[in-house]
C-alpha cells in the first residue's frame, strides 16, 4: 500500500521510513517546515531546522523514495506557538507537542496523504496501535519505557488512528539506532531531539517575554499570603519549580500556585504541592466512547511521571474528575493528564 | 541540458586542463575556449564579446550589476535605486542589502497584467536615482516588461538601467545594444547550458566596480579562476539557442497555448495568472479554485509531472509567491497557483497527458478538501 511517512530528519522517523520500504510499501516521505527560517526569533537547535529537512531528504534519497516538504509555518505559529505563549502568560504550563501532533501534523498528513492516494500515514513515534475484534483501534505505549510517546498522542481520534502506523513503536531506541547504522542512514549518529523544538535553548520564558508587551511583574507570596519578593511575570514559572525563585525561605521552596490575573506567584514547601484530585477538560477517549461511570486507571500528569493509581469519572461531555489514591506532587494546569490501563492509552485531557 | 553542451562540458573537463591566465599552451587552449564562449554569448544577446563578463550565474550577475554600479556612483552622490515588485530575489534581496547601507529603495507596483507601468517609473524617478532594475521577463508569469521604454526614461534622468534577462535569454531574440539597457544578466542553465555559470553584459564604456575582488580575470571586473568547462558548455548552448530562434520559441508557444486552452476548458475554476501578451513562450501560471498548490505539486510529481509553486527555493520549501501577491491576486488564488514550464523537448503527447492528469488530480484534491470543510 502507499504510505506517507512524516520525516523529521531524526533517527526514529528515518528508520520508520526504512522499515516501511523494506516491508514492500510504496513510501512517500514528507517533512514539515514549521518555522520561518529567516525571521525566527530564535536559532533552532534540534528539530524542524533547514538542516533537518535536508537530512530527511538525504535519507529519502538513500531509500529511493520521493520526498516533499510541507510548509506549515503559518499554521504552526497559529496552532502551536501562539497557544504556547498565551498558556504561559495565563500561568499555565503548556505542552506544545500534543497540539502539534494532533491538531497539525496528523491532520495535515492525512489530508496530503489522501491527495496522493495513500492508504496510511506513518510517524516515528514510540507508540503502538492495535485493533480489536469489534473494529475499535487502541493506542498503546511504545515498548521502550524510556522513549514511550503515548502521552503525546492521547488526543488522536479513531479516524486518525485508523490510518496511522508507528513502525518503531515495537522497538527499543538502541535497536532503532542499530537499524539506522546497519542501513548506513546518514542520520544514524544524530543526537535525540529535545522535546520542544522551537525553544532549543530551553529558555521558554525568554521566548514568551519577547512576544508579550508591557510589564508583567508582580508579587511573590508564601502560602500565608506574606510578600516574600517580586517576580518578572508568571510566565517565568511552572508549578513545582524550585530553582530560580530568587528567595531564601530557610527550607526548600517551590512554586505552588500561579495567578495570572493577580500577577501572584505563591511559593511554599513541598507538601503544599500535593494534590489528591484534579479536573480536566477537552478530554479525548481513544476508543471514541465516554465511559459510563467511574473507572480505575493509571493517571500520568506529566510526560516524565510514573502513572499513579486513580479513579476517573466523567462529569460533563468532555470533562472528567480524577481522584488519586495517593497525593501527587506538582499538578500543573495546562499539562495533560493521560489515562492508562497497563500499556493501553485510554485517553486524556487538559488539566484545569 | 542540451546534449551538445553536455558533450562540450565533458570534453572540456578532460581536455582543457589549463588555466586561462597561464601563458603556456594549455593555458592558451583554455583562453581560446573562453573567447569562443564569449563570442557565442555575445551573439545570443546582440552584444560585443568584450562586453560580456562571466559569472557563477544569474544571481551573481544581478549582484555585480547592482552593487558594482552602486560602488561606482559615490562620485555623483546618487543614492536611490528603483526595482519592480516582481523582481527575482537576487535583485530584491540585493537592494535590501543596499538599503542597509543607506540607499533609498523604491519598489514599483505591478498591476494584475504582470507588467510594470512606465508611468510608475516616471513618478518614482528623480535626479537622485542612480540605478533602475526591471527584469526582462518574469520568471513566474513569463510576462515581458517594457525595458526599452523604461531604459529611455532612466536615461532621461541620468540613471543606469539594468535588466535581469535570465528568463528570456535564449528564449526570445535579444539585442542588448539596440535596446538601450546598460546592464543585462543571464544564466546558462535557462537556455540549455550547465548550472552554476552565467554572464553579465556591461555596455561598452560603462565602468563598474568589481564585487568579487582578486586577480585580473574578466578585465578586472570579476576576479577568480574562470570555470572554463562550464563557460565553454554555456557557449555551445548559446550558439544552439541562437540558431534555433525564433522557430523554437514559436513551436513552444503553440504547445503552451494548447496546454492553457485544454486546462481552462477541462478544469472548471481554473484561471491563468498574468495572461497578458507578450509573454515568454515556455511559461504558464494557473490557479485552481479550492486546491492548494502545494498539494497539487506533490500529487502531479507522483504522476511524473514536475511543476512548481512560486519560484524554486534553495530549501525546496513552498513559499507563497511574492510575484503573485505583488500583482494583487487574493491569497486563495496565490495558494492555488502552479507554474508549468515547457522546453525544447516538450512534445504534443506530453501536453495531452499533462492536461488530462491535471484534470483528474484537481478533481481528486477538490474531493478531499470538500470532505474536510464539510466535516
Amino acid at each position: 500500500m502507499r504510505v506517507v511517512v512524516a520525516m523529521s530528519g531524526g533517527v526514529d522517523s528515518s528508520v520508520a521510513a526504512a522499515l516501511l520500504v523494506e516491508a514492500g510499501h510504496d513510501v512517500v516521505g514528507m517533512s514539515m517546515q514549521l518555522y520561518d527560517q529567516e525571521q525566527g526569533d530564535a536559532r533552532f537547535g534540534t528539530c524542524c531546522t533547514i538542516d533537518d529537512l535536508h537530512d530527511a531528504r538525504r535519507v529519502a534519497t538513500v531509500l529511493g523514495i520521493p520526498h516533499y516538504i510541507v510548509n506549515l509555518e503559518r499554521r504552526f505559529e497559529q496552532v502551536v506557538v501562539e497557544n504556547f505563549v498565551s498558556e504561559y502568560a495565563a500561568g499555565r504550563t503548556p505542552i506544545p507537542c500534543v497540539h502539534c501532533n494532533s491538531d497539525l501534523k496528523f491532520d495535515t498528513l492525512v489530508e496530503r496523504a489522501a491527495g496522493l492516494e495513500a492508504d496510511a500515514v506513518a510517524t516515528g513515534h514510540y507508540a503502538r496501535i492495535s485493533r480489536s475484534d469489534d473494529g475499535v483501534f487502541h493506542l498503546k505505549r511504545g515498548i521502550d519505557d524510556t522513549k514511550d510517546q503515548g502521552y503525546f498522542l492521547f488526543a488522536l481520534t479513531q479516524a486518525q488512528l485508523s490510518r496511522a502506523l508507528f513502525p518503531v513503536g515495537h522497538l527499543h531506541k538502541r535497536d532503532v539506532r542499530d537499524r539506522a547504522r546497519a542501513r548506513r542512514l546518514p542520520v544514524s549518529e544524530k543526537p535525540d531531539s529535545q522535546e520542544i523544538c522551537f525553544v532549543p535553548d530551553g529558555d521558554y520564558a525568554a521566548l514568551v517575554t519577547r512576544r508579550l508587551d508591557g510589564d508583567r511583574s508582580g508579587l511573590m507570596v508564601d502560602t500565608e499570603g506574606r510578600v516574600v519578593g517580586r517576580h518578572p511575570g508568571v510566565h517565568h514559572f511552572t508549578i513545582g519549580q524550585r530553582k530560580g525563585l530568587g528567595v531564601a525561605m530557610g527550607e526548600p521552596a517551590y512554586v505552588v500556585k500561579l495567578d495570572a490575573g493577580q500577577r501572584l506567584v505563591t511559593i511554599g514547601p513541598r507538601t503544599a504541592l500535593e494534590r489528591t484530585s484534579l479536573t480536566a477538560s477537552r478530554v479525548n477517549w481513544i476508543a471514541g466512547t465516554v465511559p459510563a461511570g467511574r473507572i480505575r486507571v493509571g493517571a500520568q500528569i506529566r510526560h516524565r511521571h510514573l502513572a499513579a493509581a486513580a479513579s476517573v469519572e466523567p462529569i460533563e461531555a468532555d470533562r472528567v474528575r480524577v481522584e488519586f489514591d495517593a497525593p501527587q506532587v506538582a499538578v500543573a494546569p495546562g499539562q495533560a493528564v493521560v489515562f492508562y490501563r497497563e500499556d493501553d492509552v485510554l485517553g486524556g485531557g487538559w488539566i484545569d | 541540458m542540451e546534449p551538445a553542451a553536455a558533450d562540450a562540458l565533458m570534453r572540456a573537463i578532460t581536455e582543457v586542463i589549463g588555466n586561462a591566465s597561464s601563458v603556456h599552451s594549455f593555458g592558451q587552449l583554455a583562453k581560446a575556449g573562453l573567447d569562443d564562449a564569449r563570442a557565442a554569448v555575445a551573439a545570443l544577446i546582440g552584444a560585443e564579446p568584450a562586453e560580456v563578463v562571466f559569472t557563477s550565474g544569474g544571481t551573481e550577475s544581478d549582484n555585480l550589476a547592482l552593487r558594482g554600479a552602486a560602488e561606482e556612483v559615490p562620485a555623483t552622490r546618487r543614492r536611490h535605486v528603483i526595482v519592480s515588485a516582481i523582481e527575482h530575489e537576487a535583485v530584491l534581496n540585493t537592494v535590501k542589502a543596499m538599503a542597509r547601507h543607506g540607499w533609498k529603495v523604491t519598489v514599483l507596483p505591478v498591476g494584475a497584467s504582470g507588467v510594470v507601468a512606465t508611468d510608475a517609473l516616471r513618478d518614482a524617478i528623480d535626479d537622485q536615482t542612480a540605478i533602475v532594475s526591471v527584469m526582462h521577463a518574469n520568471n513566474e508569469l513569463g510576462t515581458i516588461q517594457p525595458v526599452d521604454e523604461l531604459a529611455a526614461i532612466s536615461h532621461d534622468h541620468g540613471a543606469l538601467f539594468h535588466t535581469d534577462a535570465v528568463q528570456s535569454a535564449g528564449k526570445l531574440p535579444l539585442n542588448a545594444r539596440a535596446s538601450g539597457v546598460d546592464l543585462l544578466s543571464l544564466s546558462s542553465h535557462k537556455f540549455g547550458g550547465p548550472k552554476g555559470v552565467g554572464a553579465l553584459w556591461i555596455r561598452r564604456g560603462l565602468s563598474l566596480r568589481a564585487v568579487m575582488t582578486g586577480g585580473r580575470q574578466e578585465r578586472g571586473r570579476r576576479a577568480g579562476t574562470e570555470n572554463v568547462p562550464a563557460i565553454m558548455a554555456m557557449g555551445v548552448a548559446a550558439a544552439i539557442a541562437r540558431d534555433r530562434l525564433p522557430a523554437s520559441s514559436e513551436r513552444i508557444a503553440v504547445l503552451r497555448d494548447r496546454l492553457e486552452a485544454s486546462i481552462l476548458a477541462g478544469v472548471p475554476g481554473s484561471v491563468v495568472n498574468g495572461a497578458s501578451r507578450p509573454r515568454t513562450p515556455n511559461t504558464t501560471n494557473i490557479s485552481f479554485d479550492h486546491v492548494e498548490g502545494e498539494a497539487l505539486v506533490m500529487a502531479l510529481d507522483m504522476e511524473g509531472i514536475a511543476v512548481s509553486t512560486g519560484s524554486a527555493c534553495s530549501s525546496g520549501t513552498l513559499e507563497p509567491s511574492h510575484v503573485l501577491r505583488a500583482i494583487g491576486l487574493p491569497p486563495s488564488r496565490v495558494q492555488s497557483a502552479i507554474r508549468f514550464s515547457l522546453g525544447p523537448q516538450t512534445t504534443d503527447a506530453e501536453i495531452d497527458r499533462v492536461s488530462t492528469t491535471v484534470s483528474s488530480v484537481v478533481a481528486r484534491l477538490r474531493g478531499i478538501s470538500g470532505r474536510r470543510s464539510e466535516g
